[in-house]
C-alpha cells in the first residue's frame, strides 16, 4: 500500500498545459504524472523523462530468437537427425532464413509486448487509481505530488492561475491492485473532494 | 517550443467537420453504446448461417476424408490452397496501412488502420483453416511443431517451404494481433472510462489492461508502436514471399518462376486493399464514420489499388514473356497452351480483365473519388485475385508431364464450396463483432492528428499562411525560451 496526497488539475487544452508544466516544475512542485487522452509529443521531454530504453530491449529480443532458430535448426539437421535431402549440405543455411527471420520477429514482437505490460504494470483484471474519468476523453490531468509540508490551498490556487479548469484533492493509492481494495478507505468509489474556487 | 501544429494546405484534411476531442469519442463510441440496428442483426445471422455450413462441409471432410472434395490427380491442390493463398493476401493489407505506412508517415493511415488491422487478423484466421483441414488426419496437425517427440525424435524438414509457412503464418498472426491489441488498449480505457452498464464496466476493464494514459506510458506505446511497425514491414513482405515459395521453389511448369516473391506481394497488397475499401464502404456509411474515413482516405486507397495493379499486371506479362523467352517447352506449353487457352483459359482472362485492365480506370480522379464505382471495383479486384491463385494453382496442375493422367476437368464439390463459404462466414461474424464491440476508428490516433489535420483547425492557419517569414515566427515561436 502506497497511499498518498495529490493535488489535481484538468486541462483542456495542451497548448495551455504546457507552459503550465514548464510554471509548475519551476516553481519546485513535484509532477507525479500527466495523464493525457493521446501521445502529447514532446510531454515527456518537458516532464523531464528521459528516454525508454523499450526498443533496446526488443532488439535483444531479436537477436535472442535468431540465436535459438540458428543453433536448433544447426543441431537438429546436423547432428540429432542428420538427413541427405537430395545430396545437398547438412548445413544449409540459405533453406533455414525464413525460420530465424520469422523467429527473430516473433521473440522480439512478443518480448516487447510483454516489457512494455510489465514496466507500464498493466494487465487484464488489474486496477488502478485514476484520477479522473476523462484523462482519456479530452482533458490532460496533471497530479502533483503533495508532502507533509505541502500547503494545499496554495497548489490549488496556483494550478488555477496556469490555466486547470478544475482543480481538486485526491488520496489515492499509486500501484496496482486486484479485485476489492481497501474496503475501509472505500478507495474504490474514488471519493474526490472538488475544490470549487 | 512551437505551440502552433502547421500544416500544408496542399494536404487535405483528415478529419473533416469542426470537431473536439469529446466530439471524436462520442462519434465513434457512439455505436459501441447504442443497440445494433436491425441491418446489424441481419448480417450477422447471415455470417453465422454461412460459418455453420462451413462447419457441416469440414465435418464432412474430417468424417469421410478429404474425398469430399474434387481434388484427385493431377490436381491436389484446388480450391483449398487457391482460398488459403487468397486470404492470406487479404491479410496483408492491414499490415501494410498500419506498419510501412506508419513508417512512411502517412497521415491518413490513421483513420482506417483499425479496421484494416482487424481484417488482418481475422482473413489470417479464415487463411489458416485450408492448409490445416487439408491435411486430412488433422489431429494429427500438431506434428508440424517441432517438439521433443517419442518417434525418433523425428523432427519437421526446415529445408522445406511448406514448413516455412508454418512460422510464417504464426508469427504473423500473433504479431499482427499484438499490434492491434497494444493500439486498442487506449481505446478501450476510454470506454471503460464512460461505461454506464456493470457489463460493460467490467468487460473494458478487464480488456484495457487498467490503461490509465501516463505519459511515461504513451513514451513507451509510442516506442513500442514504432518497433512492431518497424518489425511488421519486412514481416508482412515475408509472408507472402514464403507462400509464393511454395510455388516457387517445386519444378511445376507454371510455378518455377523466380518471379513469385515480388509478384504475390503486390498482388496481395492489391486485393487487400480492395477487401478494406469493400469494408470501410460499407462501415463509415452504416456507423455513420464520413468524418473520418473521407473521400480523401479512399481516393488514397484507390491510388495504392491502381499501383499494385499495375505491378501485378507486369508481373503477369513478364511471366508470358519468360515462358516464351525460357525457351523451355514445359514452360511454353503450361502458359500458352494450357493456360491462356485450353479449357480453363476463361479463368486468365476473368483475371486479367479485372486486375489489370480495369482498375486502370483508377486513372481518372474522379472515378477515384467515386464511391459507388470504388465498392463495385473493390469487389472486381477481389474476384480477379482469387482467379488469378486459381490460375496459377490449377492451371500448372491440370496437365502434367504425363498425359495419360491428365485430370479432365477439375470443378470442386458442395462441400469444398461450403468450406470456402464458411470462411466468409468467420470472417464476417468476426467483423461484425467486431464493428459492435470494439472502436473501428483508433480515437487515440485521430485525436493526435486533430488539430493538425482536423478541418476546421487547419482553416484556422489560413492567417499564418500569409504571414511573411519574421511575423510566422515571432508568432509561432511565442514566449519561447529555448
Amino acid at each position: 500500500m502506497n497511499i498518498k496526497k495529490f493535488v489535481v488539475g484538468c486541462f483542456d487544452d495542451e497548448a495551455v498545459l504546457f507552459p503550465a508544466v514548464k510554471k509548475v516544475r519551476k516553481a519546485g512542485y513535484k509532477i507525479h504524472d500527466v495523464y493525457t487522452p493521446f501521445p502529447v509529443h514532446g510531454l515527456d521531454a518537458a516532464l523531464g523523462l528521459r528516454e525508454t530504453r523499450l526498443h533496446t530491449a526488443g532488439f535483444i529480443y531479436g537477436l535472442t530468437g535468431t540465436t535459438t532458430a540458428l543453433s536448433f535448426i544447426s543441431w537438429v539437421l546436423t547432428k540429432d537427425w542428420v538427413q541427405n535431402y537430395g545430396g545437398k549440405p547438412h548445413f544449409s543455411l540459405p533453406a533455414w532464413i525464413p525460420i530465424i527471420f520469422e523467429l527473430t520477429v516473433l521473440f522480439s514482437a512478443v518480448g516487447m509486448v510483454l516489457t512494455f505490460c510489465y514496466l507500464c504494470q498493466i494487465a487484464p483484471f488489474v486496477k488502478k487509481h485514476h484520477f479522473h474519468k476523462r484523462a482519456t476523453d479530452d482533458l490532460f490531468v496533471m497530479v502533483i505530488e503533495c508532502t507533509s509540508k505541502t500547503n494545499l490551498q496554495e497548489t490549488e490556487a496556483f494550478l488555477k492561475a496556469a490555466g486547470a479548469i478544475e482543480v481538486n484533492m485526491q488520496v489515492a493509492e499509486t500501484g496496482w491492485w486486484i479485485g476489492r481494495y481497501d474496503m475501509d478507505r472505500k478507495l474504490f468509489e474514488s471519493k474526490t473532494e472538488t475544490i470549487t474556487a | 517550443m512551437s505551440l502552433i501544429k502547421y500544416e500544408s494546405f496542399v494536404r487535405e484534411p483528415l478529419v473533416d467537420g469542426t470537431k473536439t476531442y469529446n466530439d471524436v469519442t462520442e462519434d465513434i463510441v457512439y455505436t459501441i453504446e447504442a443497440k445494433p440496428s436491425r441491418l446489424w442483426y441481419i448480417g450477422f445471422y447471415i455470417s453465422v448461417a454461412l460459418l455453420l455450413f462451413g462447419v457441416y462441409s469440414i465435418y464432412r471432410d474430417v468424417t469421410y476424408g478429404i474425398g469430399q472434395w474434387n481434388l484427385g490427380k493431377t490436381v491436389g491442390w484446388g480450391w483449398d490452397i487457391t482460398n488459403f493463398v487468397w486470404w492470406v493476401g487479404i491479410g496483408h493489407a492491414g499490415t501494410l496501412i498500419s506498419a510501412i505506412l506508419l513508417l512512411f508517415r502517412q497521415g491518413w493511415r490513421t483513420g482506417v488502420n483499425r479496421a484494416a488491422e482487424a481484417m488482418t487478423i481475422f482473413a489470417v484466421m479464415c487463411a489458416g483453416q485450408f492448409p490445416i483441414w487439408h491435411m486430412g488426419r488433422v489431429w494429427m496437425a500438431f506434428f508440424v511443431m517441432p517438439y521433443p517427440n517419442t518417434r525418433g525424435a523425428l523432427w519437421p524438414n526446415f529445408n522445406s517451404p511448406l514448413l516455412w509457412d508454418v512460422f510464417a503464418i504464426s508469427t504473423y498472426f500473433t504479431v499482427s494481433l499484438l499490434f492491434w491489441y497494444s493500439g486498442l488498449l487506449p481505446d478501450l480505457a476510454t470506454i471503460r472510462d464512460r461505461a454506464k452498464t456493470k457489463l460493460r464496466k467490467l468487460f473494458y476493464g478487464v480488456a484495457s489492461f487498467g490503461w490509465s494514459g501516463s505519459t511515461k506510458h504513451w513514451q513507451r506505446h509510442e516506442s513500442l508502436s514504432l518497433v512492431l511497425a518497424g518489425l511488421s514491414t519486412p514481416l508482412v513482405l515475408s509472408v507472402h514471399t514464403i507462400v509464393s515459395f511454395d510455388f516457387a521453389t517445386s519444378v511445376v511448369p507454371g510455378w518455377h518462376t523466380t518471379i513469385f516473391p515480388p509478384y504475390f506481394v503486390a498482388g496481395a497488397v492489391f486485393s487487400g486493399f480492395a477487401m478494406v475499401q469493400t469494408l470501410m464502404l460499407i462501415t463509415r456509411r452504416v456507423m455513420n464514420l464520413q468524418d473520418y474515413i473521407t473521400l480523401g482516405h479512399i481516393e488514397a486507397m484507390n491510388k495504392v489499388i491502381v499501383l499494385t495493379g499495375s505491378i501485378v499486371g507486369c508481373a503477369y506479362l513478364t511471366e508470358l514473356f519468360i515462358a516464351w523467352y525460357g525457351a523451355n517447352p514445359y514452360e511454353y506449353d503450361a502458359f500458352f497452351k494450357y493456360r491462356l487457352a485450353g479449357p480453363y483459359g476463361w479463368s486468365y482472362w476473368i483475371m486479367m480483365t479485372c486486375n489489370v485492365v480495369s482498375p486502370q480506370l483508377f486513372w481518372f480522379q474522379k472515378l477515384r473519388r467515386n464511391i459507388g464505382f470504388t465498392f463495385f471495383m473493390s469487389i472486381i479486384v477481389n474476384i480477379g485475385m482469387w482467379f488469378e491463385r486459381f490460375v496459377i494453382i490449377v492451371t500448372s496442375i491440370y496437365r502434367d508431364y504425363l498425359p495419360s493422367s491428365w485430370t479432365m476437368y477439375y470443378r470442386p464439390t458442395i462441400f469444398e464450396i461450403g468450406f470456402y463459404l464458411g470462411t466468409f462466414g468467420l470472417f464476417f461474424t468476426c467483423y461484425f463483432l467486431f464493428s459492435k464491440y470494439f472502436p473501428v476508428i483508433a480515437i487515440a490516433e485521430i485525436k493526435h492528428v486533430l488539430k493538425t489535420s482536423g478541418e476546421s483547425y487547419k482553416a484556422k492557419m489560413a492567417d499564418l499562411e500569409n504571414l511573411s517569414v519574421e511575423e510566422f515566427y515571432a508568432k509561432t515561436h511565442h514566449g519561447d525560451h529555448h
